[in-house]
């Protein structure tokens, strides 16, 4: 949607074509501003400017044009490196670039930037809106960016108003000169300020954060009313003239090619067919209606291949006798001390002088991301070569390249237009065949026209890449005081990140021990380790990743030490946590907000039986902690309450951040009592929310969110919330049925037999 | 085939077994009720039929008949969808927003049929899934525009 936008400076990214009204109003409105509007403010600065060409040797976050747009009425235009996927990240930017640029956060609109070097200001060097990175790794950059916009406006003030920018200040939305009474809103310098030169950001002065207005403030978010009244466009919504819609048929395991369709001629018959389609993996069907597409699809019977031995050995093969429940016992059953991941002290003197030890094995299962947006992708190509592509995405700059390979041309010949995500939990970074942008690219090329591929829920289920399974043996010593001194947890699992890029035998995924590793409690002698065990299926980063089941191994294997030693495990945690001020203040915070710990079991005043437990998680550079309370009626879990503390160091808004907080143990819940993708002959027995049923709002706990701000570096808000629920859930289970429960989803545990 | 549908009569080439759903999005071009699951579980494609809530992914259109057909497109020409948008922008309900139109209409559909909701009625009527996790803040809002919220202030600290 920035086609237009004369300012994104990079040399390598195309201006695009020029473009007719009605594209100009969908690309408006697929920001989700209305046509009218913004045609009314449209106050461009111009094109290829002092600026600009400075900003070539510029570091990504520094180029002011090519992330602010100046409006006439005043409002300002942010291009967010990062998407919206409802943590709120638009809101946050705006407060960010708008505290330093003094100008107030209800003044932005803003849109997920382009793919451009410009916008790589994760660590500076990178862009990717995930592992709860946004914030904490380009605040300082995005603090720099506002204030070398806020010298900008001063200096094109100062030539307005013929003074010296030293007699100059702001407040918010104007240059404001004192001595003369006079002033300047930002609206009216817009035609100048973003000529000015760009300041470098290591000469700009940011504020004292004691003077701050809107950092750490509850701003209200940019976005809530336009999601409150279907106004907000995501990917799902993009549409183009000339557009045809496209349905798929996957084939039913990862692997299998498309054969011949038996009842072609039947299929191309049907209702508003255009044209039938084999793909890699897929066979699709292009109409006019997304509904013919999908009817005429779905209803092709498709005679699916088996891949060559030479071709498996290239893909993730789903073979046609994988269970879940096989490679659940095979995962348990996997031997050996695997590669170590952490250690401290000496794990074998550790166990010669115990006065008790504990062993159990721990699994987890594989869940679906299950965001209520299904993915879809446009593309259109160009009459001069170049693609236009709508897709959600996590990492534009990546997708770029991906998607110029899959067309034939260059990356800068692509591109990408991320809209807003109806929700992502990590399921829009690049999978193998797990994004439909390869088989709208095809289709766009052999139809000659744009194409909308949608992907059912059905077809999504099919190819979302999944959370990994694990199952970690843990054993554990006690002294004779009943306090740990041994643990070892080795885990037989595959990580995300060695699924995608390859496995290392020398090397443990840190994602797939992370919840293992980075413990704070003082036990010393401690050995984590990681079996590599490869998996069929895809895999994925799901929200809060390693965290999201290691937390939860380790957490409730605490508390059955904590038993074996005769030892209350909330007072157990603090003893371990002695002289950690940050985490015995975190734990303290947690009790207290639920009133004050009380493992129970209890009477509650409607008469069920009712016990708590907690847990803590150090995950994404926060700490958390959480008490669940539970009671089992008609032999099911029901989580009354959940207090979730986070401690993220620093904070943006605290409203959103409770958000977070809220979201994370809804989701943890979920995942702790429900979730399972399970597959039987090669196939998951789900493909829609019938059979994968995710937390409705009749069995979602309350929630009772609280922020610390420790002073410490910042950390993470999106995930961190999440990895200490289910185990909390589980340490309350425990106490309820005197049985532990050492895996999820909880659903499946008979409880009746308690 | 004639649709009636946010206070004005159209004409409807789509199919006759076509979901009013995809009538809606694709012919008719508002993308404001959402796709989620197609088979009636997630509610993010929930319209009004004459006030009432109903998945219009599993209507077909033909059984739309004269029923007037309400879209979130259209929510706040309606008194009480009104109150219920402010709420929500009041409230700040939506994290991603992909569903919230579908509750917005959910409980619009709700506070039409009964302007004083219990919290027992408030969880009975809204079925609709929200990956984000906003349940809580769907609830509290409904209860604060019925007006019965006041046992749980500062309950969500
Ligand atoms: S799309 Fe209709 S209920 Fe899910
Ligand atoms: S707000 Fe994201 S699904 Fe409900």
């Amino acid at each position: 949607m920035n086609d237009h936008d004369p300012k994104i400076s990079d040399p390598g990214y195309p201006t695009g074509a020029p473009e007719n009204v009605s594209r100009r109003r969908f690309l408006l409105a697929s920001a989700g501003i209305t046509a009218g509007s913004l045609v009314l403010g449209f106050g461009l600065s111009v094109a290829p400017n002092k600026a600009a060409a400075a900003a070539q040797k510029m570091p990504p976050g520094a180029n002011v044009p090519a992330f602010l747009e100046l409006r006439k009425d005043g409002k300002v235009r942010l291009l967010s490196p990062f998407n919206e996927g409802g943590q709120g990240v638009f809101t946050a930017m705006a407060q960010i670039v708008g505290e330093e640029m003094d100008v107030a956060p209800d003044s932005f609109i803003v849109e997920n930037a382009p793919a451009g070097s410009d916008y790589l200001v994760v660590y500076g060097k990178m862009r990717i809106t995930g592992g709860s990175m946004s914030v904490r790794t380009s605040y300082d950059t995005m603090r720099k960016l506002g204030a070398a916009a806020r010298q900008m406006m001063l200096e094109a003030a100062a030539k307005k108003l013929d003074a010296p920018v030293s007699d100059l200040s702001t407040e918010p939305g104007k240059v404001v000169h004192k001595a003369s009474g006079k002033s300047l809103g930002y609206g009216e310098l817009a035609g100048d300020a973003l000529d000015q030169e760009v300041p470098s950001p290591d000469s700009v002065t940011l504020k004292d954060p004691k003077d701050f207005k809107w950092i750490g403030e509850p701003v209200k978010r940019v976005d809530v009313y336009e999601k409150s009244t279907g106004k907000a466009i995501y990917a799902m919504d993009a549409k183009v003239d000339g557009m045809l819609h496209a349905a798929v048929q996957h084939a039913p395991r990862l692997g299998l090619k498309p054969g011949d369709i038996s009842n072609l001629d039947e299929v191309k018959g049907m209702a508003g067919v255009m044209s039938v389609h084999k793909l890699d993996g897929a066979v699709a069907v292009v109409a006019e209606r997304f509904w013919d597409a999908k009817t005429a699809v779905e209803a092709a019977k498709v005679d699916w291949q088996e891949p060559s031995e030479d071709e498996k050995s290239k893909i993730r093969y789903m073979p046609a006798d994988f269970s879940t429940e096989e490679f659940a016992k095979q995962l348990a059953n996997t031997k050996g001390d695997g590669t170590e991941a952490e250690s401290e002290g000496d794990i074998a003197s550790g166990f010669d002088g115990a006065a008790k030890t504990v062993d159990a094995t721990y699994q987890s299962q594989y869940l679906h991301h299950a965001q209520i947006e299904p993915a879809s992708t446009l593309a259109r190509f160009n009459e001069d070569g170049s693609l236009d592509i709508w897709l959600p995405n996590q990492a534009p700059e990546q997708f770029q390249a991906q998607i110029a390979d899959a067309a034939g041309i260059k990356p800068e010949q692509v591109k990408v237009n991320s809209p807003m995500l109806g929700g992502f939990f990590g399921r829009h970074f690049l999978y193998p065949a797990a994004n439909p942008f390869p088989q709208a690219v095809q289709l766009a090329k052999e139809v000659g026209k744009p194409i909308k591929v949608i992907w059912t829920r059905e077809q999504e289920f099919l190819r979302d890449p999944l959370r990994p399974m694990a199952a970690v043996r843990f054993r554990g010593a006690l002294d004779d005081q009943g306090m740990p001194v041994a643990l070892e947890a080795i885990s037989a699992c595959e990580g995300p990140t060695e699924a995608l890029n390859g496995h290392n035998p020398d090397k443990v995924d840190a994602m797939a021990v992370e919840g293992l590793t980075g413990k704070s409690y003082a036990i010393p002698n401690r050995r984590i380790a990681q079996n590599y065990v490869e998996n069929p299926t895809s895999l994925a980063y799901w929200r809060s990743v390693g965290h999201s089941m290691n937390d939860f191994f380790y957490e409730a294997f605490l508390d059955e030490m904590a038993d074996a030693g005769g030892q209350d495990p909330y007072e157990l945690r603090m003893k371990l946590l002695e002289g950690n001020e940050r985490l015995t203040n975190l734990l303290k915070a947690v009790g207290d907000l639920s009133g004050g710990w009380k493992r129970g079991p209890f009477d509650a005043e409607d008469g069920t039986r009712r016990a708590r437990g907690v847990a803590m998680a150090s995950p994404f550079g926060s700490e958390a902690a959480a008490i669940a309370e539970v009671s089992i009626q008609d032999g099911q879990i029901v989580v009354h309450d959940i207090w979730d503390v986070l401690d993220p160091g620093s904070i943006v808004n605290p409203a959103i951040i409770k958000a977070q907080i809220m979201g994370a143990a809804t989701l943890g819940t979920s995942e702790a009592l429900i979730e399972e993708v399970a597959y039987k002959n090669g196939e998951p027995t789900a493909r829609n929310f019938d059979y994968y049923p995710i937390l409705g709002g009749a069995r979602a706990p309350r929630i009772h969110a609280k922020v610390i701000e420790s002073g410490a570096k910042m950390g993470g808000v999106g995930e961190p919330p999440l990895p200490a629920v289910p185990p909390a859930i589980a340490n309350a289970v425990s106490v309820l049925t005197g049985q532990r429960v050492r895996s999820m989803p909880m659903d499946k545990l008979d409880l009746k037999k308690g | 085939m004639k649709l009636k549908i946010n206070g004005k009569s159209v004409d409807v080439q789509s199919g006759p077994d076509t979901p009013l759903l995809w009538v809606i999005r694709d012919e008719l071009g508002m993308t404001g009720t959402k796709f989620g699951c197609g088979i009636a579980q997630c509610g993010a494609c929930s319209v009004l039929l004459d006030g009432t809530v109903q998945r219009s992914c599993v209507l077909p259109v033909s059984a739309v008949g004269d029923s007037e057909v309400t879209t979130i497109e259209e929510i706040e020409n309606d008194p009480v969808g009104k109150r219920v948008v402010e709420a929500w922008v009041d409230k700040e309900v939506p994290q991603c927003g992909y569903c919230q139109s579908g509750q917005v209409m959910a409980a619009t559909s709700l506070l039409k049929s009964n302007d004083k909701p219990t919290e027992d009625d408030i969880t009975a009527a809204m079925t609709n899934l929200c990956r984000c996790g906003t349940y809580n803040a769907i609830n509290d809002t409904i209860a604060s525009i019925a007006g019965t919220d006041a046992a749980k202030a500062g309950d969500a600290q």
